[in-house]
């Protein structure tokens, strides 16, 4: 039962930006951005200002993931405070730049949401990744999303974990989403992934136009998948990986792991398994980028957030 | 049926990395070269050299550095002068022809055999340059009774061998073995065994051949490269306007007919396969295959008989 004080009243989210190619080779986004960028019609609504943006754009030119380092993980204070010296990475500079159009991150003058586009080698399906628990916006709009988008499952991963969280290109903003379809190779388009994406950001735009013409959205429950830890690959004393995901475990993204289950198996084909004393979501499992991160596949566990009610703050 | 009695095989070359984000061949080689440190060369029943074709192209995770090493071994190339810019991949190319080859002559490696991935759904391809090699053949036409997994199909080029570009043209026999769906960058176990069994079966019956194995001739199913269709682009800035349409993907070596899907633009349109004659579709959606204008080719299915076969004997 709700009364007139459980009602959270936040700010308006009138400006939106969409970002594409913060990895140069994850085309759904990319593909996306360009096209909204020649025509913006299906991103426009009455309520808001939406700017579609490509964030790397040298490495969309060579459609490689990065120039000299990961655009994704370059949104350190200590980054975004660097003097401007030559020798900065080509994406260190960039994301100064971005904090800049876009922020400054944690400001009130930065944009307040930004949607980042990436694509998966993972079989995660469409995936939306909070980086808050507690952001009561983001946490009614992947619930919005969500009951829009079945049967079509939209599952939410959380990294809120101190260590593994990471300073993404999107935390510039009070409202950072990212979105992640796969599975797609790197540098492939494929027609079914471009749809879900794009369909994705049609109703996160819904949802915020009905939010800033005075909607209320009633208290909801929202499933996340918490990340918990890192798995590597099993290696040698030179680095190199001896052993692949399992074929128990490959493609069971979200599905449960238990203590016991195939994990790994070896190039001379031997089982290695799961020792893990509870059960977990494994996810982000065998994508291409993440061998040089050191992971195999990333562990998760599952919970309900509430949120309160929310309607846009009279002025 | 006549037999054709042809000379023992000697030794097989298998190379990996060729591209060096394909990486099932990648770490065959390495788990090859690993099995011979532990059991020497009675590893296998035959002699077999194995080979890291690209080794920088793998210690970056590329398909190359300065061009694809894959299209380096014409006669044209394989003799043309390097120079200090000359590209890594040509000088590579000529090193392994002169450690395999020379190409077209009769020191050259009996076999090799080029591991490699694709992006598309192709399952475990045989591809080789010509249709008239009976010892590839034979091996191909084994691998189809031996592997059940997945489906084993063989795929003939149209090639003179001096204009044969790719590596598997330098031995006297050989062909490359393409399996797929992979993203590139990635190691599946599923596929990496596939792998590993064509690669056994290679050697199995290159052993049994030489061991007096008469292996019965007959009819085999092959498909025959005929051409390639890129993809939709806007006439001006060569940006794709359209991808792979959803009825279309994953489906290679479907029979394609007039009036069938190809492509969905971004507007919602399709575009539909025109021509008169159904053909099969294969390497759909090979994300290496963007930057040189395909989305896919098409290929004639035919009828290849070939010979029985046994060892010469001395």
């Amino acid at each position: 039962m709700s009364s007139r004080a459980n009602i959270s009243c936040l700010q308006e989210a009138k400006r939106v930006a969409i970002f594409g190619g913060t990895h140069g080779n994850e085309m759904s986004g990319i593909m996306l951005v360009n096209m909204w960028i020649e025509n913006a019609a299906e991103i426009e609504r009455n309520r808001l200002v939406t700017k579609p943006f490509i964030s790397n754009p040298r490495a969309v030119e060579k459609c490689t993931r990065y120039i000299n380092t990961d655009l994704n993980r370059a949104f350190t204070s200590e980054n975004l405070s660097a003097p401007d010296v030559e020798g900065l990475p080509y994406e260190v500079r960039r994301a100064k730049e971005i904090n800049q159009m876009f922020g400054p991150k944690g400001s009130s003058d930065a944009y307040d949401v930004i949607f980042d586009l990436h694509n998966t080698t993972s079989n995660m399906g469409s995936t939306l990744i909070l980086e808050s628990s507690t952001d009561l916006f983001n946490l009614q709009m992947v619930h919005y999303i969500k009951k829009a988008m079945a049967p079509h499952t939209c599952s939410v991963l959380l990294n809120e974990h101190p260590q593994l969280k990471y300073s993404t290109t999107r935390s510039v903003a009070k409202h950072p989403i990212g979105l992640e379809v796969g599975p797609q190779p790197q540098g492939v388009l494929r027609s079914n992934v471009f749809e879900s994406m794009r369909t994705i950001l049609k109703h996160a735009l819904d949802f915020i136009e009905l939010f800033n013409s005075g909607v209320e959205f009633p208290p909801c429950t929202v499933e996340v998948f918490r990340v918990q830890e890192r798995m590597d690959y099993p290696r040698d004393t030179n680095g190199n990986i001896t052993a692949m995901v399992h074929p128990h475990l490959q493609d069971c993204d979200w599905e449960p792991l238990n203590q016991g289950d195939p994990m790994f198996l070896t190039f001379d084909g031997r089982t290695i398994l799961y020792e893990g004393a509870s059960t977990v979501y494994p996810t982000f499992i065998n994508e291409a980028a993440y061998y040089e991160k050191q992971q195999a596949f990333m562990t998760t566990c599952r919970e309900i957030l509430a949120a309160n009610a929310i309607r846009k703050a009279f002025k | 049926m006549a037999s054709a009695f042809l000379p023992a095989l000697g030794r097989l070359a298998v190379c990996g990395g060729t591209h060096g984000n394909e990486l099932s061949g990648v770490y065959l080689v390495q788990e090859m070269e690993r099995q011979r440190k532990e059991k020497g060369d009675g590893a296998w029943p035959i002699p077999v050299t194995t080979v890291l074709s690209n080794p920088r192209a793998v210690k970056e995770c590329r398909r190359y550095i300065d061009t694809d090493m894959n299209r380096c071994f014409s006669r044209a190339m394989l003799s043309s002068p390097i120079t200090d810019s000359s590209p890594y991949e040509l000088q590579r190319a000529q090193e392994l022809n002169n450690l395999l080859g020379p190409k077209e002559s009769a020191d050259a490696i009996d076999m090799i055999c080029d591991l490699h991935n694709t992006t598309s759904n192709m399952g475990l391809t045989l591809i080789h340059y010509t249709s008239s090699d009976w010892v590839t053949l034979h091996i191909c036409k084994y691998l189809q009774t031996k592997i059940t997994k997945v489906p084993v199909r063989v795929l003939v080029l149209d090639f003179q061998i001096s204009d044969a570009y790719s590596s598997d043209s330098v031995s006297k026999h050989g062909f490359t073995i393409e399996v797929g769906p992979q993203p590139h960058g990635v190691v599946r176990a599923d596929i990496y065994f596939i792998m590993k069994e064509a690669v056994d079966m290679t050697i199995d019956w290159i052993h049994k051949f030489n061991s007096g194995t008469v292996f019965e001739g007959g009819d085999m199913e092959a498909f025959k490269f005929i051409k390639s269709i890129d993809y939709p682009r806007d006439p001006e800035t060569r940006t794709l306007t359209a991808a792979i349409h959803p009825q279309l993907q994953d489906r290679d070596f479907c029979l394609l007919k007039r009036g069938d899907p190809l492509f969905l633009s971004f507007s919602g349109e399709t575009v539909k396969y025109e021509e008169e004659e159904p053909l099969h579709p294969f390497f759909i959606n090979e994300c290496a295959y963007y930057e040189k204008g395909m989305a896919f080719h098409l290929a004639k299915r035919l009828t290849l008989t070939i010979p029985t076969v046994q060892v010469q004997k001395h």
